[in-house]
């Protein structure tokens, strides 16, 4: 498998608190990664670095041919904002689509075929019309994937997706995620709550403590030796 | 008397054109300071208005020149502050329009000789609005809908999720510095007109009058626009036929249309 993202010797820092220090390890075409840590390990800080949102203090994160910093497909966690925001489900999808226009001002018909695209790869095509802030917790979660895999081709991002959802549409967003990964070979890192719980649904998993991968390695062996 | 002969009288044409424009690009800016959470800016920076407003008369400034360069500063300098300390955004506002006023009050009350209509400045006068505001306010009316209408799908998703936004390249500072911008030539050129204390109003409430009415974002801000410009109107003509002092009437039509706008909301959810 190739490499996709290659991060070497990461520290990021607020002011005089080093959230993450040194930090090396490779993201491949293809990986589900699911990144675990309690809170306060710098998971959050780690993904915002890989992202642009944060600069490092120090240390190197390059990207393979075919991605860019701004062609991640992000979902952050659910802010409050969210809430009774006067948008339709395919406005909030387009927008995911931004990032390819350059310095273009409108969209062309090709970002609203890859907007329509997302919406038909999740199964919400009938959503599109809807206004977002009357959605269920699990439908606003779709559509913020569908925002996000709108984005980008290659990697996707995600932000503890699963706080919000009940047991059923939790089980059914992570069946969603495990057939982008599987059919489209979409590559995704996953921030989720912790080693022992149902989340964690990738192939490797990268843990965090104290700002510092304690163990990077994939899911099966860790479940052989817990 | 017919409505074009109100016009004839130059104050009317020029506190016309400008209330109109100036209530366009209000209500455009209004509509993402209002689901940004940042309402308060627009009441901050107008407290800043009159206080370098107050300054630049007893400095012996011209105060439109003299407030518009101050009042950017400081909504820079609010921007700023919001970024990069650990002060809350409502904090920051609150702090700086404070201390501005403070400093109006202050060198009112200290300047010797110096007639100030201390009443225009805070509920506005519409005698007060010159052919400046008006060359002014259609170059800020133009510039402004041509950015918007070119930055529109920028704006709504930085709106929307400003995290999102800038993990795909948007450049939010600059987006903030041109809400900034606009948001003090709004505050300056309409205190004029409506009042310090007063103006802050045309960025509130045709944005949330008209939020709930549409499931589109870019419905919502053409439907702001035109409350906007109709409270406007209305409140004009009814300061005229009636001599009500202009600033006060256009946030009583703005209040009048929220409270029908939400009963109908009522009514249509029950």
């Amino acid at each position: 498998m190739s490499e996709l993202v290659t991060v070497k010797n990461l520290t990021v820092a607020y002011g005089s608190n080093v959230v993450i220090s040194s930090a090396s390890f490779i993201i491949k075409k293809g990986d589900f990664i699911c990144v675990v840590g309690q809170n306060g390990s710098g998971k959050s800080t780690l993904i915002k670095a890989l992202l642009g949102l944060i600069r490092p203090r120090s240390g190197k994160i390059s990207f393979g041919q075919g991605i860019k910093q701004n062609s991640i497909g992000y979902l952050p966690q659910e802010p409050k904002q969210f809430q009774n925001f006067p948008a339709s489900v395919f406005e909030i999808v387009l927008s995911g689509t931004l990032g390819r226009l350059g310095h273009l001002p409108f969209y062309r018909k090709e970002d609203r075929i890859r907007a329509e695209s997302s919406l038909d790869t999740l199964n919400i095509k009938n959503l599109k019309d809807k206004k977002f802030s009357e959605l269920s917790g699990g439908q606003k979660q779709k559509v913020l994937l569908a925002r996000a895999l709108a984005a980008t081709s290659s990697l996707l991002i995600l932000d503890e997706p699963s706080n919000n959802l009940d047991h059923a549409s939790r089980k059914s967003f992570y069946e969603t995620l495990k057939s982008l990964n599987k059919n489209t070979g979409l590559t995704i890192l996953m921030i989720t709550h912790d080693l022992d719980s149902e989340d964690l649904i990738g192939n490797k998993v990268l843990s965090l403590k104290n700002g510092k991968i304690s163990s990077f390695t994939t899911v099966d062996f860790l479940r052989r030796y817990k | 008397m017919g409505l074009l002969e109100i016009f004839s009288h130059a104050f009317m044409l020029r506190a016309f054109i400008v209330g109109v424009l100036i209530s366009v690009v209000a209500a455009i800016i209004g509509v993402s300071l209002v689901l940004r959470k940042q309402s308060m800016l627009g009441d901050g920076l107008s407290h800043v208005a009159f206080g370098a407003f107050a300054l630049a008369t007893v400095l012996g400034f011209t105060p439109l020149w003299f407030s518009l360069p101050v009042v950017i500063f400081v909504s820079f300098l609010i921007l700023h502050l919001n970024q990069n300390s650990k002060l809350s955004g409502d904090a920051s506002i609150a702090l700086l329009s404070a201390s501005s006023l403070a400093i109006g009050t202050l060198a009112i009350s200290i300047s010797k000789g110096v007639n100030i209509d201390l009443n225009s400045y805070l509920f506005g006068s519409i005698l007060s609005v010159g052919w400046s505001d008006v060359v002014l306010s259609t170059i800020l009316a133009i510039l402004s809908i041509l950015l918007y209408i070119f930055a529109h799908n920028r704006i709504f998703a930085l709106t929307f999720d400003a995290e999102f936004a800038r993990s795909i390249g948007i450049n939010t500072r600059l987006y903030d510095a041109f809400f900034a911008i606009i948001c003090s030539f709004v505050v300056v050129l309409g205190m004029r007109l409506l009042g310090a204390l007063l103006i802050s109003s045309l960025l509130i409430f045709p944005a949330t009058i008209s939020l709930g009415f549409s499931k589109s974002f870019k419905t919502i801000v053409l439907l702001s626009a035109f409350v906007s410009i109709f409270a406007f109107l209305i409140g004009l003509l009814l300061s005229y036929f009636f001599s009500l002092p202009t600033g006060a009437t256009v946030v009583l039509v703005n209040l009048f249309v929220f409270v029908v706008a939400k009963i109908l909301d009522f009514l249509r959810k029950v």
